[in-house]
């Protein structure tokens, strides 16, 4: 809302200005003097950020959607497993390993000191969704990597055996049978928290956006991830397979943007704000027109090879829109003071309304 | 139980919580901005004594601040504010309702608790009155008039928050609680993951850039910075300090510039998070931290933290007392949203006006109410994939 080049240069007494938007006057609020919430006055240190944005790049918001797109790929390549569809079973188990292998590489290159990223493997830390992260996506890579290493290795193993008759090799043979099953199992297992824990991972910080959506972003991700899911699914299945990833990304695209209106309406204006504006909001626009045109598109036109392909990169599309957007919303928001002093002033002033006094970091005494 | 329901809000110990057998008693800062004269040899001390790189010369265009925030290296930072009458009116009033609002006694008020530095403040206090020769009276006992013009001065650091959500968020277990209550970086654990500093509420943290082993460039934070915002930023993101900032990279102004190993010497823990130790290694030795050592007016005071909040809430007590509504301590309540903070301050205005967060809560405190969600969205996400096999195939 700067107004003018010249406001950056105005002495910060000048910064000043009323708030008059966002707070509508509810008439609930009693009309004593004293108890009034006044109106939100927005002040900062020259305009400066409070809060810190991550120190994060591109990378992390491209592991938000390689981390779903993988963690659905591998639901996908269960249930074919299950109901016997070999190429939608194949599809997944190659999306789940290479989308983790892609997001683990993505994410130690985004950290300060790559070199140390087995420090991460250093503890378990329940207050930290990074550290419980990365042991989800250990025990993740490790499954999902068992279940293809057995799909790829054991055809192999196969033909050797018969062509040798080894005893040996025909008894791994066997025993990767025999673990396929439980690979799979936990791979499916671990593919739920995968998807999910992302939004904890962004939420649990001081990024005024990221952290007051932590109800509804987790249901925005799993959403996006299966959406993302289905979409490689289309892309790589063959039609007569494709019935399940059609199925999966009309419930999925209902279900995010369910998700995603019920999130903005619960951030308020302010603080939905970065999610509505810029380039954010440019993201997330585009990402809601993808997910619809490429749910309809899968659902309607699904059993043709090629719109079922288009309608798969549409959602593929949506899911790397919606993570990116939000990724960046929560970016703005950091950076930019007043989504960070507007929405505490405000709590703190309907607090000390309702008579609470006794939790605020500002005493007189 | 009474153990596991503060671990993560609301008041507690947080050295015995981290199992220090015997911990020394906690140990804190309070910051008295009323005396503080902007000398800046905290900033300086600090620097000199922990061997923090430089972080960029320039002129800011903010009073005398050309520091601009805390940061990687920057351990100290001394805000300077300007304000004319009626900010000082607005100070006041703001600070005459905090009073009416009849904040909490956690210890009943006690005038002979009356600690150092109290005595012979009150003359520095009205200093800034000084600068105006027409404003002869300073701002003086309540009716006086008040002063044409203050400066706000304040000497920030990290708060070394009784739950420090950089701490909590740590993935490598680099951030640790030591026995004197404090925050403290292991420069050789951490693997710059960052988490910490998006967790920290008060914006302290940070993970240093520049050049050393490997480059990581200027500081940039993601793909919103280099077009400058992106959105509507308003508030003057980034914008207000590019003016000051513009000898550096212009996108990342809101930030401290990366530290020069050619301007400065050696630059150590590239891409590491870091932040005030609370001079752990002197506190280690029985002595005092850098920065209140070299402190002159004893702005900064220094000792074990129930100590330092009697002092504040007697400090605050006289200047109420003398006429000075707008005195407020920061930090010194346990029940706030971080279970109070290690470092207190007692201010002339609102936080916000100094760069500090008007009601800052820790992240973690809704961290299982988090999970419990993310596990909901878990089993959904599980149910709809479920719900695209059953039925007919195809
Ligand atoms: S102020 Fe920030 S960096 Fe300092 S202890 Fe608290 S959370 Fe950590
Ligand atoms: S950057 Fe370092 S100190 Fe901060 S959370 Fe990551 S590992 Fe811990
Ligand atoms: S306590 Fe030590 S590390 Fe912290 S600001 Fe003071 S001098 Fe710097």
């Amino acid at each position: 809302m700067t107004t003018n080049p010249f406001d950056a240069d105005r002495p910060p007494e000048r910064r000043r200005r009323r708030h008059d938007d966002g707070s509508p006057d509810t008439g609930k609020r009693r009309r004593d003097e004293s108890l009034m919430v006044p109106d939100v006055r927005f002040d900062s240190y020259y305009g400066r950020h409070i809060v810190k944005p991550a120190p994060w790049e591109k990378e992390v918001a491209a592991y938000l959607f390689l981390g779903g797109i993988a963690a659905g790929s591998a639901l996908l390549g269960a249930g074919g497993r299950a109901r016997g569809l070999p190429a939608l079973q194949r599809a997944g188990r190659i999306g789940a390993v290479a989308g983790a292998a892609l997001g683990g590489a993505a994410l130690a290159k985004d950290l300060g000191k790559p070199s140390r990223a087995l420090n991460m493997m250093r503890t378990v830390k329940l207050t930290s969704p990074m550290s419980v992260g990365s042991w989800i996506l250990t025990a993740f890579g490790s499954f999902t990597g068992a279940a293809l290493a057995i799909e790829l290795g054991r055809p192999m193993l196969e033909r050797r055996s018969r062509a040798s008759g080894s005893g040996a090799v025909a008894l791994l043979s066997t025993a990767m049978k025999l673990a396929d099953g439980p690979a799979t199992v936990g791979s499916a297992f671990f593919a739920p928290p995968l998807a999910a824990y992302t939004a904890v991972l962004l939420a649990d910080t001081a990024t005024p956006t990221w952290h007051e959506s932590y109800r509804e972003l987790p249901f925005v991700f799993v959403s996006s991830a299966n959406l993302a899911a289905s979409g490689l699914a289309l892309v790589t299945v063959p039609a007569r397979e494709n019935g399940p990833a059609r199925k999966l990304a009309a419930v999925s695209a209902i279900a995010e943007l369910v998700a995603f209106e019920r999130m903005q309406d619960q951030l308020g204006p302010t603080l939905s704000e970065p999610l509505r504006t810029g380039k954010a909001g440019r993201l997330l626009k585009a990402s809601r027109a993808l997910t619809i045109g490429g749910a309809l598109g899968a659902v309607a036109l699904g059993g043709n090879r090629v719109t079922a392909a288009l309608s798969g990169a549409a959602l593929m599309a949506a899911s790397v829109c919606t993570r990116f957007g939000v990724f960046e919303a929560g970016m703005v928001s950091a950076i930019d003071p007043k989504y960070t002093v507007e929405p505490q002033r405000e709590r703190l002033e309907k607090r000390r309304a309702a008579g609470v006094v006794d939790d605020s970091i500002t005493t007189a005494r | 139980m009474g153990f596991w329901r503060n671990q993560l809000s609301g008041p507690t110990d947080p050295a015995a919580d981290a199992a220090w057998d015997r911990p020394e008693p906690r140990k804190g800062f309070f910051t008295d901005t009323s005396i503080c004269i902007g000398c800046k040899a905290c900033e300086v001390a600090c620097k000199e004594w922990n061997g923090v790189p430089e972080d960029g010369l320039d002129l800011l265009n903010q009073s005398y601040d050309n520091t601009g925030a805390l940061g990687a290296s920057t351990w100290r930072h001394v805000a300077f504010v300007e304000q004319t009458t009626d900010r000082i009116e607005q100070a006041r009033e703001s600070g005459r309702k905090l009073v009416s609002l009849g904040m909490p006694s956690v210890r009943s008020r006690d005038d002979t608790a009356l600690a150092g530095g109290g005595g012979t403040a009150t003359a520095t206090l009205t200093a800034p009155g000084d600068l105006v020769p027409g404003a002869a009276g300073g701002p003086g006992p309540i009716d006086a008039a008040l002063p044409a013009v203050r400066w706000l001065m304040a000497s920030d650091v990290c708060k070394h928050c009784t739950h420090a959500a950089c701490l909590d968020v740590c993935p490598t277990g680099a951030l640790f609680r030591t026995e004197f209550g404090t925050v403290v970086v292991q420069d050789d654990v951490c693997n710059g993951c960052g988490y910490c500093v998006a967790a920290c509420p008060f914006g302290v943290i940070e993970r240093r850039s520049g050049h050393e082993g490997h480059e990581k460039g200027a500081q940039s934070h993601g793909i919103s910075i280099k077009g400058s915002g992106g959105s509507g930023g308003s508030g003057g993101s980034g914008g207000s300090e590019g003016t000051g900032a513009a000898g550096h990279q212009g996108g990342g102004s809101h930030q401290n510039a990366p530290s020069h190993a050619e301007t400065n010497g050696e630059v150590k823990n590239v891409g590491i998070a870091q932040k005030c130790t609370l001079c752990y290694d002197r506190l280690g030795a029985g002595q005092t931290p850098a920065c209140a050592q070299a402190c002159p007016t004893t702005s900064i005071k220094f000792g074990d933290l129930d100590e330092m909040r009697a002092t504040a809430r007697a400090r605050v007590a006289q200047l109420h007392e003398l006429g000075y509504p707008e005195a407020r301590l920061y930090g010194v309540d346990e029940n706030d949203g971080v279970g109070g903070t290690g470092s207190t301050f007692l201010l002339l205005d609102e936080p916000e006006v100094y760069g500090l967060p008007p009601d800052p809560r820790v992240t973690t405190a809704d961290l299982p109410d988090m999970f419990r969600k993310a596990g909901y969205a878990g089993l959904t996400m599980l149910g709809m994939a479920a719900a695209a096999f059953v039925g007919r195939r195809r």
